[in-house]
């Protein structure tokens, strides 16, 4: 009742105004950061509905619980929204819409009007996506692969196509206000080598969102403009290329995945170290290679065409680049893991996370060795096992990584502890439910199941079940945390404003923190992870 | 009891061996560094856990170890590299001399023209102990064409022609699978590949109601269209004379030189005007949408049997059937 009554005092951005306006016409990055939360959430649970009909459909060879055209629909809108409407803005527009002006000390973004706009320039493409899904749908595979998409496709090609390129205005403007934001407006003190990795992180994400996003759109005009107009960019019959889109297509969605996983690369260096009780290991090479990864990450689109028809050449230097890019992959695991070495580690929910994520990451990067490996790219790709890898890296790595970022800034997000045993139990049926799923896949895949098959041979059958049986366990994984946010927000513990004893400066604030961040404008006179000064919260705040 | 579970794919064919070792070589190394880095996580996580009054020792990194786990990964990677380009290099590349196979895909069938005349639909019959290139083109959509018995794919695109080959060490029927997304009965596109043993390939081939060669039939499209008024077999052609061009470089009016491929003649006869020969007009009709993918299957084959010529003679076709033309 006490603590009832102390928070009711405390003016934060939360309590500060109540009503629909408020919230609908905030420019409180922190309040954006929850309307985006529950927008792509709402497209999670879509995209994961979807899914799930996905693999009941797989559970029997034959064809038998939907249409080969509704499956169509299934895998092209799964991977559509899980894609543009939960995976690109989930970190970047949730944690660090919420975290950037924190972790530097600002008062809010550099335009937080254009974070505004960009909100709902991200609904206007919701709503004409999920128009899109209600009236018909969309058939063409996420990837939009010409000429299927421009001319053979009956379906609604041009609605989709208009969504995400709205969407991608969206990333764009987000992308723009974080870099200005990390350039312009860090406390006295803040210098660039005092940055939170997770800023690092978010810095050579936003770079490729701001360089990447506009080929997407463009390519997505083509398709358009080819399917309304028929200009012949991409019909042979009218001397155009379909390779050309592929080209365009993945110079933009390779970089995409970066998009996807630096991110959780940078939520899991802020949780190792905490839970570690220790400086990060090798802190420039941990942010380097973020910025290395960004970049390398243009040069290698073309290892998604290695069987595509183009020519021996430069399938070799693609895949060359490819082994490049993995480098400071690799480098960023060895230093996690050091990162443990002589710590104090307690297994708090955001650590099983990230421990799960460094475990998954890891099999979905050296399954990308496989890949980029051109003689058995060539017998692997377009199989289950492209669809096993990429789903390591994407669910296994990305949303993990989401995952413990979420329950690890919760406390600072809803000033409410989440009940720790319920979240541990949740973080283990998403890593089991999430293995059992995918890792038969990949078995799938060099048997040679070819991907987007809506009936298959007999003898894939039993590993099938297998995935089925595991996306169900991973569904209550995923409902579980759903249920107690939403129960903790009401009912959970107040949080103190540093509940795990962590670094980084958004922890010196109040939690939730009041509208402007920091009573007073903080200066930063300490390096990143100075664990050494900062004492462990006693473990009664770990418990329950 | 593996026929409903099975974990390795059948290896049917000379290249399958090579893609199955280095497969092997990534799984052993992947489940080594996988165990590697399981392993430290756990014991970190065990013989590092909190206790009370023991506090972390704070470690700032270290660049000869950061340098050393760079360094031997790169080392590792451009092995692996080199190891997947070395049998991407043999997969691309046809032997001489190797049979062709003609195949069209379209939504939702795969069609097969053989040298000597016999047609399939969505089945290939194919002998042990021989490489076959397939030539391959598609009349609506992006396909490819997939045999996991053999570790091959390849897309197969509308507008131009992609290649594969195989070498067929074990008879048996395998799966041909679509394995690029093609619309609603993607998954229906799905035949086999019959591998047969010599003697049995040949009575296959001499049931078969094959009417003379692929060649052949090109030949009789050649004269229906009209091509030989100009596409003379001597110098007095308003067109080039075909014998022989096949494979050769040819000077064009821009300047540029091209071989004479699969590819440049199937370009040649839809829009002639792409890349003229050096030393003629631009005068040929267009045969954009007027040919089927398969007569332009057979013209190339025709085209590609006339010749290579004798050495030194200009005219007078050696391996080219007769020439049946009209004379005018």
């Amino acid at each position: 009742m006490a603590t009832a009554a102390i928070t009711a005092e405390r003016e934060h951005y939360l309590n500060k105004e109540y009503g629909i306006r408020s919230w609908l016409l905030t420019t409180d990055h922190k309040r954006i950061a929850l309307l985006y939360l529950a927008s792509i959430t709402f497209f999670f649970f879509i995209g994961g509905f979807f899914a799930l009909l996905i693999r009941l459909e797989l559970l029997t060879p034959a064809g038998d619980l939907v249409q080969a055209d509704t499956y169509n629909k299934l895998f092209t809108m799964h991977g559509q929204i899980m894609v543009f409407f939960f995976l690109i803005p989930s970190i970047p527009a949730v944690l660090g819409n919420f975290l950037v002006p924190l972790m530097i000390g600002a008062k809010d973004l550099a335009f937080p009007r254009i974070n505004l706009l960009s909100w709902y320039l991200y609904i206007i493409a919701g709503v004409l996506m999920f128009h899109c899904i209600v009236t018909g749908g969309v058939d063409t595979g996420w990837t939009f692969y010409t000429p299927f998409s421009t001319a053979f496709s009956n379906t609604h090609v041009i609605e989709a196509g208009l969504s995400i390129f709205v969407a991608g205005f969206s990333s764009i403007l987000t992308g723009l206000n974080f870099v200005v934001t990390i350039h312009r407006m860090r406390a006295p003190g803040m210098t660039w080598s005092r940055l939170p990795l997770f800023l690092w992180a978010m810095y050579a994400t936003s770079i490729i969102q701001l360089l990447g996003t506009p080929v997407l759109a463009v390519t997505l005009v083509l398709v358009v403009c080819e399917r309304a107009f028929h200009l012949g960019i991409f019909d042979p019959t009218r001397g155009g290329d379909p390779l050309l889109f592929q080209h365009l297509f993945w110079f933009y969605s390779h970089p995409a995945v970066y998009i996807m996983i630096l991110p959780s690369m940078g939520v899991v260096a802020e949780i190792v170290p905490c839970f570690s009780r220790k400086r990060i290991f090798g802190y420039k090479f941990v942010a380097m290679s973020s910025i290395a990864i960004a970049v390398f990450g243009f040069l290698v689109w073309a290892h998604h065409m290695f069987v595509a028809g183009i020519s021996l050449y430069s399938a070799m230097i693609f895949s060359a680049l490819s082994y490049l890019v993995a480098v400071p992959s690799a480098v960023k695991v060895f230093n996690w893991t050091a990162t443990m070495y002589k710590g104090s580690i307690s297994f708090t929910t955001p650590m099983l996370y990230a421990f799960g994520f460094v475990g998954l990451f890891t099999m979905g990067g050296l399954t990308g060795l496989f890949l980029a490996a051109l003689g058995i790219n060539v017998h692997v790709t377009d199989t289950y096992f492209v669809i096993a890898h990429f789903h390591y890296i994407m669910v296994g790595g990305a949303v993990m990584g989401y995952m413990a970022g979420i329950h690890f800034w919760w406390p600072k997000i809803s000033g409410r502890m989440y009940p720790e045993a319920w979240g541990r139990l949740a973080a283990l049926i998403v890593f089991l439910g999430f293995n059992l799923t995918f890792f038969p896949q990949f078995i799938l895949g060099y048997l040679g199941m070819p991907r987007r098959y809506w009936q298959y041979p007999p003898e894939f059958q039993v590993l099938n079940v297998l995935s089925t049986a595991g996306s169900t366990i991973l569904a209550v994984g995923y409902v579980l945390p759903m249920v107690y946010f939403l129960w903790s927000m009401r009912y959970g513990k107040i949080a103190d404003d540093n509940p795990w004893g962590a670094a980084g400066l958004e922890w010196k604030t109040a939690s939730p923190p009041p509208t402007f961040n920091f009573d007073e404008t903080p200066e930063v006179t300490w390096e990143a992870y100075n664990y050494e000064e900062i004492p462990a919260p006693a473990e009664v705040a770990l418990e329950r | 009891m593996f026929d409903n579970f099975p974990l390795w794919p059948v290896r049917a064919s000379s290249g399958a061996g090579n893609v199955d070792a280095l497969y092997i070589f990534l799984v052993i190394l992947s489940a080594f560094m996988s165990v590697a880095i399981f392993t430290m996580i756990l014991v970190f996580a065990l013989r590092y856990r909190r206790r009370a009054g023991i506090n972390a020792e704070q470690i700032e990194g270290s660049t000869p170890l950061e340098l050393t786990w760079s360094i031997i990964p790169l080392g590792i990677f451009i092995v692996i590299f080199i190891w997947g380009a070395v049998i991407y290099f043999m997969e691309r590349t046809p032997p001489r001399g190797a049979t062709e196979v003609y195949v069209v895909a379209k939504q939702w069938m795969w069609k097969l023209q053989h040298e000597e005349g016999q047609r399939e639909i969505n089945e290939l019959h194919v002998p042990v102990g021989r490489d076959v290139k397939l030539i391959m083109t598609s009349q609506d959509v992006i396909h490819s064409f997939y045999v996991p018995a053999f570790r091959i794919k390849q897309d197969v695109l509308p507008g131009r022609y992609t290649t594969a080959w195989f070498h067929a060490t074990k008879s048996g029927t395998y799966h041909l699978f679509c394995a690029e997304y093609c619309g609603t009965m993607h998954s229906g596109m799905i035949g086999q590949v019959v591998v047969m043993e010599p003697a049995d390939y040949q009575a296959w081939l001499a049931g078969g109601g094959a009417s003379g060669s692929l060649a052949a039939s090109g030949s009789s499209i050649f004269q229906q269209l009209g091509c030989p008024t100009c596409h003379r077999f001597d110098t007095q052609g308003r067109g080039p004379n075909l014998v022989g061009i096949f494979g050769k470089p040819v000077q064009l009016e821009d300047g540029r030189t091209v071989v004479a491929d699969e590819n440049y003649i199937r370009e040649s006869i839809l829009s002639p005007s792409a890349k003229v020969v050096s030393g003629f007009k631009p005068i040929m009709p267009v045969f954009q949408g007027l040919v089927t993918e398969e007569q332009l299957t057979a013209l190339v084959a025709y085209i590609k049997s006339l010749g290579p010529p004798p050495a030194g003679a200009a005219t007078a076709p050696s391996l080219a059937p007769k020439p049946q033309y009209p004379k005018e």
